[in-house]
């Protein structure tokens, strides 16, 4: 296979070369602007190695919304930077200390590979009959693995509250005029469609609940950056309702399983189809509201509660 | 087909860990940002990587589950890294002013 071997040689290339740009380029705005286009490589990349799910959520997430976050975390002047004279011997020494670590890395995955023998593919399409769900990755992620997911839905709301309890949220950019508006009329309804159908085709083909929430959240960040429609009113108690909603339909599912005396998150065969779409929507909505508080960078609320006033204890 | 994963497997181990290296290198804090997300990505790559089984035959999913978790547990983290550094510039401002007020 002469023309897979060339195709993998540039794809990786692209990534060095990408890469590097986006870690040395000379301003700041030229190495967001890299990254984003290490983003998209790095989608095509798992496309190439078999990995669908993970090229839509990196589509969306790692250069969709990552790019736009820091994109508008650029400081808008930029700050003399006074670069500090770092000491030479400490620059050779620690690109040296790099330079091992990668040849050590490398000579450890050449010895790992090639990993045919005790294949743990083979154990999830094994079971995967039992699952409710024929996609393998939605399979692990909500059934075999339901612990897991669980867990990061609550670090998700952890890093959310943080946000949302340092500042209030940044203010919308001016209007963009009537052209981004008939984008954004065509586009909003075009990515809620989107994300309805990645949440329901999870269950059988690359999708799922963390791919229809980035595109749910991307939706907000359309609207954030037209300028000229507002974002929905959620009062307090619908906010708080969304952002827990996945994580406590998630935990209500798994201790019902343990009233019934199984084992925590263990579906009954019959249900587990049904509990697992009950659980990605809950987890969509919620991830959606999530990305967007966190891409807004704070609380989009006037009467946010403030316990105590912040000016107070400033030293 | 063995190839191709030690290609990528490569790849991915020197992206995270020239990532790592100008992560701790970099000055500003935006610039931490970027270079923690790139070495992330070069340690994704290597899973993903080893999760590769050749062209004809589907991958194994628990990396790419382990992955997907990853990507979206990082942009969580970058966003609040960015809240965090935004309160920080503004009290590094506000003390300033004071300090101007002052003298």
């Amino acid at each position: 296979m002469m023309l897979w071997w060339v195709v993998d040689l540039t794809l990786c290339a692209l990534m060095i070369a990408l890469a590097a740009g986006s870690l040395f380029a000379a301003t700041l705005r030229r190495r967001v602007i890299f990254f984003i286009a290490f983003g998209l490589l790095t989608a095509i990349v798992w496309a190439r190695l078999q990995a669908p799910d993970l090229a839509l959520a990196e589509a969306a997430i790692g250069a969709g919304l990552t790019g736009a976050l820091l994109l508008a975390a650029l400081p808008t002047a930029q700050p003399t930077e006074h670069k500090r004279d770092a000491d030479r011997l400490i620059e050779w020494v620690s690109l040296l200390l790099a330079a091992l670590l990668a040849v050590v890395l490398i000579a450890v995955l050449t010895t790992l590979l090639p990993v045919v023998d005790g294949d743990p593919s083979l154990a999830v399409t094994a079971r995967l009959s039992d699952a409710g769900v024929s996609h393998p990755v939605t399979a692990v992620l909500l059934n075999f693995r339901a612990w897991d997911t669980l867990l990061e839905l609550a670090v998700l709301l952890c890093a959310t509250i943080g946000v949302l309890n340092l500042a209030p949220a940044r203010k919308a950019p001016r209007h963009a005029g009537a052209l981004a508006d008939t984008l954004i009329r065509i586009l909003l309804p075009l990515l809620i469609l989107t994300a309805g159908y990645l949440l329901w085709n999870g269950a059988f083909a690359p999708g799922g609940a963390f791919q229809a929430g980035a595109v749910l959240a991307a939706a907000t960040v359309v609207l954030h950056l037209g300028g000229g429609v507002r974002l929905p009113p959620f009062s307090l108690a619908q906010l708080r309702g969304l952002l827990a909603l996945g994580l406590l339909l998630f935990l209500s599912v798994g201790l019902v399983q343990l009233a019934f005396g199984q084992a925590l998150l263990q579906y009954p065969l019959a249900w587990a189809g049904s509990l697992i779409l009950l659980i990605e929507t809950g987890a969509t909505l919620s991830i959606a509201t999530m990305l967007s508080l966190v891409y807004l960078g704070g609380h989009p609320l006037r009467d946010w509660p403030v316990a105590g006033d912040s000016r107070d204890r400033e030293i | 087909m063995e190839q191709a994963q030690l290609m990528f497997a490569a790849t991915g181990a020197l992206i995270f860990v020239f990532g790592l290296v100008a992560g701790l290198r970099d000055d500003s804090l935006l610039g931490r940002i970027i270079a923690i997300n790139i070495s992330g990505v070069g340690l994704f790559l290597l899973l993903v990587a080893l999760a590769y089984r050749g062209l004809c035959q589907a991958a194994d999913p628990i990396p790419h589950a382990l992955v997907l978790t990853g990507i979206v547990v990082a942009v969580a983290a970058s966003g609040l890294a960015i809240a965090i550094g935004r309160k920080l510039d503004e009290l590094r401002n506000s003390s300033h002013r004071r300090e101007g007020d002052s003298s």
